[in-house]
């Protein structure tokens, strides 16, 4: 298709721009038919990590503002032990560490997905969560504690969702089988407590090897004072 | 440097000058904090404030000796001071005055003993009689008000009762009908209840035994010699009994695991009817069993031991805990009002509590070390909280609103002033109103029925914008569609 160039926005970015809304919109296929979908995304390339960006931003927005905006009948919040960063990394920290873990796990165990992939497919199984939980905010504001089984259902609905894209994507951007693809997803929530632990003890271990040569100056400085 | 020693002296004298009147007095205050919807601890106004603390030396009577029981009856105390042997009446007059009525030592009457030994508890009915649990004497007296003996109840000559136990009671009560229920050491059935002759009817309230499965895998699996050393399974024991204005019972113990408390296992306050079941109303955030945290702090740990319990005229009822010498006010839906009080030294603060009476609303607190009875009465703040709740029992909903009105303008946390003033416009039909406030108590239930009358409200009232908005919705892309179909087709000719 030829784009045509205005004067405000240059044709190249208006392709990319483009390109970004087609994969984005590829995301609707993807939920839809998961198998079909997630194998075509990468060996296709049909979908892209801008895309993949755009759906975690917002499922983290979703998140955030799930706390703010919904009827306090079904969503309740202690705002003083709200922490912005700590929702945040307790967003985008699980979704880096499990690309790592599966990469790391899939690598050794023929999978055929790079890390892009495993990226981009997560990103994409991440499309109900928004497409669920962003207007369960505006329902919630409507209705009864009474009619909260409506609610309940919706939500646990989106996260049934995520969890069954997320077991077809390892198995169709790896090319797994069923049951390698489940004992695959389990190592990894393995590997990604592995990692956690790694990086736990890594930073204190670096404290207290900061702190001894703390306090080492502190007596040498003691001394001569 | 000797000019410098006098400046003080001269800062101390200029104080003293700019400042005339800086007199001490005596702090009437104590501790007083509620728990909000997370179960954190608001401080809030005092709603009781202490008065005094009456000691037998102050009476003149000599002090007190490990005093355990007290009672009152219109405005007479009676104190069961144990130690001593002898039961003290006082009596209370308008202006506050406390003096010494009698002080019973012996009694007159047909039995072989005429004196008490280690009398416990004591019960005063209307007419004036008098129920005494003559503890050491294992007897439960009952005289005159004249101190003649009427009939003595004693240990049960039922085949159920084991023969080697001593009968010591310790707590009583009496009903109208001159039953008699009575709490003995040993006797762990529940309340030992005699009718109007001193006969033996029953056990009443004893708890339920429940199986539990952990404790028969570890039985299953242990020897015999294990299985005689392991703690035997005893029922609730209650610690004491206090009987309402409509004759039920209400009934404390402290004998549980911690962990039973939170989810209503333990029960610690009971509402016992005439068939023994509890019958207490829990509609509060957590069941009534005194504080919900538990800090460590001064060699006090764990949860609260409530030791007695007061029920006023209004069903507001009173505990007070062992632990940390708090008093935990509830109302008859089982909300904590306020509690108030802790450990000390100071006026107003226990050492170690043995009885909770009421006085109309003033509250009096015994104490075996303090040896005195303190005097709690009421302030402008918990009046407000009474006065808001009996008019809502007396379905005057409006006025209960002004009073919780009131409260909040001393206490902005207190939650259930949120919702009483939230239900008094809910009936006013002022939904959107009484939504806010249901909110800020974050009271889910009220505030939903609230919300389902506004939402309707709404509909109704808007009907018509929402009718035509759909219609348009869906009409306006169909005629958009129809006229771009016959442009195209005017152009294609």
């Amino acid at each position: 298709m030829k784009v045509k160039s205005s004067k405000w926005i240059s044709e190249n970015r208006l392709n990319k721009l483009r390109h970004l809304g087609t994969t984005l919109r590829y995301s609707l296929y993807v939920i839809t038919h998961p198998m079909d979908g997630f194998w075509d995304l990468t060996h296709e390339k049909r979908g892209s990590v801008g895309a993949a960006n755009v759906i975690i931003v917002a499922a983290l927005l979703t998140n955030i503002l799930r706390l703010q905006f919904s009827s306090f009948l079904f969503v309740n919040v202690i705002w003083e032990f709200v922490n912005l960063i700590e929702i945040i990394l307790g967003f985008l920290a699980p979704i880096i560490i499990g690309c790592i873990a599966n990469w790391g796990l899939t690598t050794l165990f023929d999978g055929k997905g790079t890390m892009k992939d495993i990226y981009m497919a997560i990103g994409y199984s991440l499309t109900p969560y928004v497409l669920l939980q962003l207007p369960m905010i505006f329902i919630s504001n409507v209705i009864t504690v009474e009619e909260g089984a409506f609610y309940g259902f919706l939500y646990y609905f989106s996260y049934i969702w995520c969890g069954a894209l997320i077991i077809s994507a390892v198995m169709m951007i790896h090319d797994y089988t069923l049951s390698k693809a489940l004992v695959t997803l389990f190592a990894t929530i393995v590997g990604m407590m592995v990692i956690i632990f790694m990086l736990l003890l890594f930073f204190t271990l670096i404290s207290d090897a900061i702190a001894y040569f703390v306090s080492l100056y502190k007596e040498i400085s003691f001394r001569f004072y | 440097m000797r000019g410098k020693k006098f400046i003080p002296i001269i800062f101390f004298f200029v104080a003293l000058i700019l400042f005339p009147s800086a007199t001490v007095k005596a702090e009437r205050s104590v501790y007083t904090y509620t728990y909000d919807y997370w179960e954190v601890e608001r401080e809030s106004p005092d709603a009781y404030s202490v008065q005094e603390t009456v000691t037998g030396s102050k009476l003149g009577i000599g002090d007190f000796n490990n005093p355990q029981g007290l009672y009152v009856r219109d405005n007479r105390i009676y104190v069961c001071d144990t130690g001593n042997h002898r039961i003290v009446v006082l009596e209370r007059d308008g202006n506050n005055n406390i003096e010494v009525i009698d002080q019973i030592y012996e009694f007159s009457g047909d039995v072989e003993l005429n004196t008490f030994s280690q009398p416990h508890d004591i019960f005063v009915t209307e007419t004036g009689e008098l129920y005494i649990a003559d503890t050491n004497n294992q007897r439960v007296l009952h005289l005159s008000s004249d101190y003649k003996l009427i009939k003595v109840i004693t240990r049960p000559t039922d085949e159920t009762v084991d023969k080697a136990a001593d009968f010591l009671p310790t707590k009583l009560v009496a009903d109208k009908a001159g039953r008699c229920f009575v709490l003995a050491r040993n006797f762990n059935k529940g309340y030992l209840q005699y009718d109007r002759d001193g006969l033996f009817i029953g056990y009443m309230g004893a708890s339920e035994v429940r199986f539990n499965l952990t404790d028969y895998i570890w039985k299953l699996l242990s020897t015999q010699k294990q299985k005689s050393q392991m703690a035997q399974f005893v029922p609730t024991e209650y610690n004491n009994v206090a009987m309402d204005k409509d004759g039920f019972l209400y009934a404390t113990n402290a004998i549980f695991e911690e962990y039973q408390l939170r989810n209503d296992e333990a029960k610690p306050i009971r509402k016992l009817n005439s068939m023994g079941t509890d019958i207490l109303v829990k509609n509060g955030y957590l069941p009534p069993i005194g504080d919900q945290w538990w800090d460590t702090a001064g060699g006090v740990s764990g949860s609260s031991r409530l030791i007695d319990i007061t029920v006023l005229d209004n069903d507001i009822y009173y505990a007070i805990d062992r632990t940390r010498g708090r008093i935990f006010g509830y109302d008859d839906q089982g909300n904590l009002l306020y509690a108030f009080g802790s450990l000390g030294n100071k006026l107003g603060y226990q050492q170690f509590p043995t009885a909770l009476e009421h006085m109309g609303t003033d509250l009096l607190v015994l104490d075996s070390r303090n040896l005195g009875i303190t005097f709690y009465t009421l302030t402008e703040y918990g009046k407000l909280i009474n006065d808001a709740i009996k008019a809502y029992s007396l379905g005057q909903y409006d006025l209960s609103a002004d009073y919780w009105r009131e409260v909040l303008r001393l206490n902005g946390n207190y939650d259930m002033a949120y919702i009483g003033i939230g239900r008094s416009l809910l009936r006013q039909e002022r939904y959107k109103e009484a939504m806010e406030y249901f909110e800020f108590a974050l009271d889910r239930m009220n505030y939903s029925k609230a919300f389902q009358l506004y939402r309707k409200e709404w509909i109704e009232e808007n009907i018509a914008w929402i009718f035509t908005s759909f219609f348009l919705i869906i009409t306006v892309p169909i005629v958009i569609g129809k006229i771009k179909k016959i442009r195209r087709e005017v152009g294609v000719e």
